[in-house]
């Protein structure tokens, strides 16, 4: 017997709205076979993984923490793949981020003032967006391709910030460790419910941008340009859309996003900047952002579902003794199973008994046909 | 190759119907072809031909009804199985790899694993009897339109079919070419094959079907014999009332009225490995005109659009003039914002998106032109007034469809060339640039898109179309030009113009352009 994907006429909207579900639960599937080979009953560890971590209010504060940033940046990137351009790379916008906006708190430890945070903040939004455009220069002039440009300035930054708090940026009363000063209150993203839990405004600044992108992507002639680029370039040119103005209008505007996600992460959890700012979220944020279907508000309930697995990560580390890498290969699996699962999206599955081999290879050329009618 | 098997019907459809949400694509669809006929299928955009065509190839399932092949029920599941039984089918857009030769080209589509100099050879043999030439060793890309079709009629027949289904197959072919396509069809009828042949080209129908089929709104009007009927009594069949002539009142003084578009020594560069040079072409069309440029396909028409559109930009910032204005240096935008309007030849994909809507489309092209209409503070589109000004294009143009606001991929391609058309038309435009305004378009909606365009070149507009329907150009220019090898010739008045006149300047019969012969090695 044999497998076979025959193409859809339309696309399909059951699939479409079913995909991440039928991809979550392969996931918890194959998850289940991972933890019995590490001889784990499944029962206890998915409990111990999904729901402990949620189990409390201060729990539940610790989660919006995690899913702030994955939403923000998902957000972002969501823009950017809606238009065919594809950042990689908000990890490393995310660290230079981070560090532009810690220029205030780190260089006038003393300056306190109500402008303090906004100006961190804003200067983490450009540092974002600053570092975004360099892919997006290399692209639209010439021609490199923005997965490999912007996927290897992640490294470039890490290494920066590494070097930043190990050199100009130590702290000299931190007894040599490799960070800088604490920030003071004015640079301190306040909390949002002090009695009851860390929660911070990053989780606030990540619902308002979900919502003005799904305001830019549904109801601004900007959000039908992102669109039509994406879609069909050729018709965009018609359109007289520019597909340069595009690439940084979408790499900037990720990057001030995933920017925003790192000032965020180290003026609210933090306080200051160490070699390791951020556990993956410029990653993961990608797997939030196609989980979330490139949609805002799909994207929320993604990135609060992908913060879950790192909070099982950390519990399952403490109560079931395994490491937390293990929340990465949730992750792996999640992004493998939906992109998976996209396809049926498109495609129908058929099985083929052996006999029928030839009728089957002899529809190549019609399948091609019916793609390019579509 | 054909088996003298007895005569009776090779193919027999009965109450064959397909849905597609509310509409009714095909109703109880009956169609019998006999063996050894070319048989029509006619029938407007949208009237189901194509519905029922991939029914028969596989493709698509009907919902009900019944396919009897040489009095047998079969199930054609999927285009295998069509072809198995015996049944090929040649399409109106090709499916070919420019970077291939024809041969490879074909065996990709046997894919039987017999060697590639071997199927050569049998091309070659078959192209020879069929009196198809063909270069079996040749690049498509280099390949002209009508040669591109040789090599899908040739993929057809090495697969020895018993029944041929022709898309619209004239339809990107010069007179001659179709000439030539016309022989070998009934060569084919003599050796017993069938063909269905589907057109709105009613001359064509009368000169080589024994018998058509007529389709309206997905139900069969009628079986005739074309050639007793005439070609308006088919109109009317097709179209269910008479299909009003396209007028054109002859004007005096367009000499004097003054250029709205004019185009000084336009050269370019060719792009790609694959597309032509433009040679210095010049051109004025002045208002209240129609000027058309004839060709045939792929001697530069597409760059010269896209220069002239502005998707292109000129470093000679006069080579293209709108209103008086140099406009060469440009953007598209910029272009539209003097007043013109454009109509690119692909629909899908180039003038409209695919997988958005009609309001969406109309949005694509009029978003800057429109803005203080259609665009509110902020940048928010304003849809409500959008899918108004949408449904007022709709109405206009007679465009039908089965949604209220549907994707643009979910209608005919004539419908869409409707509203496509009918969007720029809309803004009344000083200047409109139309690239094959009636391309696989019937024979009604043809004629209306045909007299909007004299009617707004009437009213005081410059309209430039570029066709490779000669029968059109003729119909609606005051005169007409000709393409050939990246060069223009001058325009002839239509007063003067004679079809064999412009076909050997489709040829390239004119002195300046004979010395061009062998410049697609250098491009």
């Amino acid at each position: 017997m044999r497998v076979e994907l025959v193409k859809r006429p339309q696309r399909s909207a059951l699939f479409s709205a079913l995909s991440p579900f039928i991809a979550f639960a392969l996931t918890m599937a194959a998850g289940a076979i991972l933890f019995l080979l590490l001889g784990i009953n499944p029962i206890s560890a998915f409990y111990t993984y999904f729901i402990s971590p949620i189990s409390e209010v201060w729990q539940l504060h610790e989660l919006t923490i995690k899913a702030a940033p994955l939403i923000l940046i998902a957000v972002g990137l969501a823009v950017c793949y809606r238009a065919n351009i594809w950042n990689i790379g908000a990890e490393g916008q995310l660290i230079m981020g981070a560090i532009v906006g810690s220029a205030i708190p780190v260089m006038f430890p003393a300056f306190e003032s109500p402008i303090v945070l906004p100006l961190c903040l804003l200067l983490g939004m450009l540092g974002g967006a600053a570092y975004a455009a360099i892919p997006a220069v290399l692209k639209a002039r010439f021609n490199t391709n923005e997965i490999l440009t912007s996927l290897m300035l992640v490294y470039v930054a890490q290494l920066f910030l590494d070097w930043m708090v190990r050199g100009p940026w130590r702290d000299p009363q931190g007894h040599g460790f490799p960070q800088t000063v604490m920030f003071n209150d004015s640079a301190t993203l306040p909390a949002l419910f002090p009695v009851a839990g860390r929660a911070n405004w990053g989780f606030v600044f990540a619902l308002v941008a979900a919502l003005a992108v799904w305001i830019l992507m549904t109801r601004l002639l900007r959000g039908f340009e992102v669109r039509v680029l994406g879609s069909s370039p050729r018709a965009g040119r018609f359109a007289g859309f520019n597909f340069n103005r595009m690439v940084f209008f979408t790499f900037m505007l990720s990057g001030a996003l995933a920017g925003l996600a790192g000032i965020s992460e180290v003026t609210g959890a933090i306080n200051q900047l160490q070699p390791t700012i951020s556990p993956g979220y410029g990653f993961t944020a990608i797997i939030v952002a196609f989980l979330g279907r490139l949609n805002p508000l799909g994207i929320v309930a993604a990135g609060l579902v992908l913060a879950l697995t790192y909070l099982g990560g950390e519990a399952a580390q403490t109560a079931l003794g395994i490491s937390d890498k293990v929340a990465r290969v949730f992750q792996g699996m999640l992004l493998f199973f939906v992109l998976g699962c996209d396809t049926l999206i498109h495609y129908r599955i058929r099985f083929v008994g052996l006999g029928a081999k030839a009728r089957g290879e002899s529809e190549a050329v019609p399948a091609a046909k019916l793609e390019e009618v579509h | 190759m054909g088996e003298p098997l007895a005569t009776g019907n090779l193919l027999e459809v009965r109450g064959l119907t397909k849905v597609f949400g509310t509409l009714k694509a095909c109703d109880a669809v009956d169609l019998t072809v006999a063996r050894g006929e070319i048989h029509a299928l006619l029938g407007e955009n949208g009237a189901g031909k194509s519905t029922l065509v991939k029914m028969l190839f596989g493709s698509l399932e009907p919902h009900s009804g019944q396919i009897l092949w040489q009095g047998t029920p079969v199930r054609i599941t999927n285009p295998g199985v069509a072809k198995k039984l015996g049944i090929g089918m040649v399409f109106q857009h090709f499916s070919l790899f420019e970077a291939l030769t024809a041969a490879e080209n074909i065996a990709l589509s046997l894919d039987d694993g017999s060697p590639i100099g071997q199927i050569a050879a049998k091309a070659r043999a078959l192209s020879f009897s069929y009196g198809l030439p063909l270069d079996p060793d040749s690049l498509v890309g280099d390949l002209s339109v009508g040669e591109r079709q040789r090599i899908e009629i040739i993929r057809c027949l090495l697969q020895a079919p018993q029944l041929i289904i022709l898309d619209e197959p004239t339809s990107v072919l010069t007179p001659q070419e179709a000439d030539k396509l016309f022989e070998t069809l009934e060569r084919l009828r003599e050796e017993g094959k069938s063909i269905l042949y589907i057109s709105h080209r009613l001359e064509e129908v009368k000169r080589i079907c024994d018998r058509a089929t007529v389709l309206r709104h997905g139900k069969v009007v009628g079986h005739c014999n074309p050639r007793e009927e005439t070609a308006s009594s088919l109109a009317r069949m097709m179209v269910g009332n008479e299909v009003k002539a396209v007028v054109r009142v002859p004007v005096d003084g367009l000499e004097e009225a003054p250029a709205l578009l004019e185009i000084r020594n336009l050269s370019r560069k060719p792009a790609t490995p694959f597309s032509i040079p433009l040679r210095n072409i010049s051109l004025s069309v002045r208002a209240g005109e129609v000027v058309g440029i004839a060709g045939v396909a792929g001697n530069g028409q597409g760059e010269f659009f896209e220069a002239v559109s502005g998707e292109v930009r000129q470093e000679d910032t006069g080579a293209v003039r709108i209103g008086g204005k140099d406009a060469g240096a440009l953007s598209i935008t910029g272009r539209r914002l003097l007043g013109a309007a454009f109509v690119p030849e692909e629909r899908l994909g180039h003038g409209a998106a695919p997988r958005m809507r009609l309001s969406e489309n109309l949005l694509l092209s009029r978003h800057a032109t429109d803005r203080k209409t259609f665009i509110g503070p902020g940048g928010m589109v304003r849809s409500g007034i959008v899918q108004s000004a949408a449904q007022r294009i709709i109405d206009a143009m007679d465009v039908r469809k089965s949604a209220p606001d549907p994707e643009a991929a979910a209608l005919s391609g004539g419908n869409l060339q409707k509203f496509i058309v009918g969007r720029e038309l809309d803004r009344r435009p000083s200047v409109m640039v139309v690239n094959q305004p009636t391309w696989g378009v019937d024979a009604g909606a043809a004629a209306h898109i045909r007299q909007a365009l004299i009617e707004l070149a009437r009213s005081g507009s410059a309209v430039l179309v570029i066709s490779q329907d000669l029968d059109e150009l003729f119909e609606i220019s005051d005169a007409i030009a000709v393409m050939h090898n990246g060069e223009l010739s001058q325009p002839i008045p239509i007063a003067e113009a004679t079809f064999e006149k412009i076909g050997l300047l489709m040829g390239g019969a004119e002195p300046g352009h004979a010395a061009h012969g062998s410049e697609a090695e250098i491009a």
